[in-house]
């Protein structure tokens, strides 16, 4: 899988020169139809987020954030990113050093493997584990029952879920990156007589450190908007085990739209946020 | 490395082998009678048509849109840029009630499209607009490199050996960005066949018309019908790995191309 979500490039626009562009009909043709499809898919719905969140006027998107289980949504969707989050970054690393600093047989099929999550449905991802872990049904799921520990409909299976699903981001980032730089500097560092511990840290983290943050702000923001695989594990549970996106779900199916909308309006802002942070990045680190 | 190989076997290896030794327990002909039954057939009907569609018109806007972005100067270009990836970054709960609050009967854009008879929501229609959101940064993130790569010599020698512009983008151009627009293209098809998030809003889920193969493995689950939710994803999956196979074979592709014109 290509990564499509991992380019720095630079901002290079040729010098128009006639012999190489099109005709002005032909390029005011091909403008309007880009920004046409984009209007009408990406940049309407965007906005209707925040028309439809403020369309009883401000006081009512306030009382949204007075309502105890959506309050209990987004404290949750925060402890599952925080405990995703980190994990899977420190996997991230782990996997982009194996990959790009050792050789070894089967290194192909190794990156294949943290693609798939890519390539799963959300839905299977959530299964997999309701299969392992179900109390009832689970190969698990009975024993950790008889040890007090709910997996499914809880928040371990929450945390399982996502962290399958947000598994290839960091590493993805982070393997193109280390792979372009080689392995000369670290040998440097070990020759000069530093432990590998402290070349890690002082060569390789810095060498990385846009490619890593870049990884991680693209990862929370999966963390916190994943549905589809939490939606089956976690059993919807209002105030007990309801992120912030199945909340929205259940408040919109219940006609409940405004508070609806006023959650997704927090969740579009932290969206909104990854993309001027990671436009950031490249500029940072393309200049 | 260990610790990178004992993670992905917990939990990637083990939970997805899970899936097919489970299905391994069910005889084939209890297998067979699921994954071929009315409404499962139907919910791949719709899962992989529509995907088909959405994939189709990703790869045709995406590849203008990318040409656009490299090529041509206009106010708001770097922001377009910049909003290409915000279905990477939205939830797709999020997609989902925006694009079905727009779209319905009484929304912005649904009241025109209902006005000639087209119905945008809880239809295949509205399975499609969802898909194609959620698909637009596949095509033009995957296009763009290779436009910004391409070497200009090439088409002022086109031009100078006295080919039109459109002869040109046709001959010289388009053949150059093809492995990278069916790239983007099968990625696209691959994540809208697995969507499910920002399509049960807009879909109506009905059975037999506008239910995705998620949704129907979903259903199942809340059965507790744990087999058949096995073997509907079972066979999911086996498409799933024959795409990701596609697509490695197709980034080869690409990638073999850019070499040989460097």
């Amino acid at each position: 899988m290509p990564s499509i979500i991992s380019r720095f490039r630079t901002d290079k626009v040729p010098k128009t020169q006639s012999a190489i562009s099109e005709p002005r009909w032909m390029r005011y043709t091909l403008m309007g139809l880009a920004a046409g499809f984009l209007l009408f898919f990406l940049l309407i719905p965007l906005f209707s987020v925040f028309f439809e969140a403020f369309r009883r006027g401000i006081p009512a998107f306030i009382a949204t954030f007075e309502d105890e289980n959506a309050l209990a949504a987004i404290r949750l969707t925060l402890t599952v990113a925080l405990i995703c989050v980190p994990v899977t970054t420190v996997f991230g690393l782990a996997a982009a050093w194996a990959i790009t600093k050792f050789s070894f047989r089967g290194k192909s099929l190794l990156t294949t493997v943290i693609d798939l999550p890519f390539a799963v449905s959300p839905v299977i991802a959530g299964l997999i584990f309701v299969l392992i872990f179900s109390g009832t049904h689970g190969w698990l799921g009975p024993w950790f029952e008889s040890q007090g520990i709910r997996v499914i409909f809880a928040l371990p299976g929450i945390v399982l879920a996502t962290m399958f699903i947000t598994l290839p981001f960091v590493a993805r980032e982070l393997i193109p990156l280390m792979q372009s730089q080689g392995r000369d500097e670290e040998y440097a560092a070990l020759t000069l007589g530093a432990s590998g511990w402290r070349t890690f840290l002082r060569v390789t983290l810095p060498n990385v450190k846009w490619g890593l943050f870049y990884g991680l702000i693209l990862c929370n923001a999966r963390a916190m908007g994943e549905f589809g695989a939490v939606a089956v594990v976690s059993g919807n549970i209002k105030g007990m085990t309801s992120t912030m996106p199945l909340y929205i779900e259940t408040l919109y199916f219940e006609y409940a739209t405004v508070p609806a909308f006023a959650l997704s309006s927090i969740l579009t802002l932290l969206a909104l946020l990854t993309l001027v942070l990671k436009n950031i990045i490249e500029w940072k680190a393309g200049g | 490395m260990g610790i990178t190989l004992a993670y992905l076997g917990l939990l990637v290896m083990i939970p997805l082998a899970g899936v097919f030794v489970l299905t391994a327990q069910m005889t084939w002909e209890d297998f067979w009678r699921v994954v071929t039954s009315r409404q499962v057939v139907a919910t791949y009907k719709v899962t992989f048509g529509v995907s088909l569609a959405a994939a189709c018109t990703n790869a045709f806007f995406g590849l203008i849109v990318a040409w656009v972005l490299v090529r041509y100067q206009f106010p708001g270009r770097k922001l377009l840029d910049g909003m290409v990836d915000l279905p990477f970054a939205l939830p797709t709960a999020v997609a989902g009630i925006a694009l079905t609050a727009l779209y319905a009967q009484t929304g912005w854009l649904g009241q025109y499209f209902y006005a000639i008879g087209i119905e945008t929501a809880y239809s295949k229609v509205g399975i499609f607009i969802a898909l194609t959101f959620i698909g637009i940064p596949f095509v033009v993130r995957t296009v763009q490199p290779v436009i910004e790569d391409l070497n200009a010599e090439v088409e002022e020698a086109a031009a100078s050996l006295g080919a039109s512009r459109t002869r040109t983008l046709c001959r010289i151009v388009l053949p150059a960005l093809i492995p990278a627009m069916l790239t983007g293209f099968a990625l696209a098809f691959a994540r809208a066949i697995g969507e499910y998030g920002s399509v049960i809003f807009i879909s109506g889920n009905m059975p037999m018309r506008t239910e995705i193969t998620p949704l129907i493995i979903v259903k199942f689950l809340e059965q507790y019908q744990y087999a058949e939710a096995t073997a509907v994803a079972a066979v999911m999956l086996v498409f799933s790995f024959v795409l990701l196979l596609v697509i490695n074979l197709l980034q080869r592709w690409t990638e073999s191309i850019g070499q040989a014109r460097s």
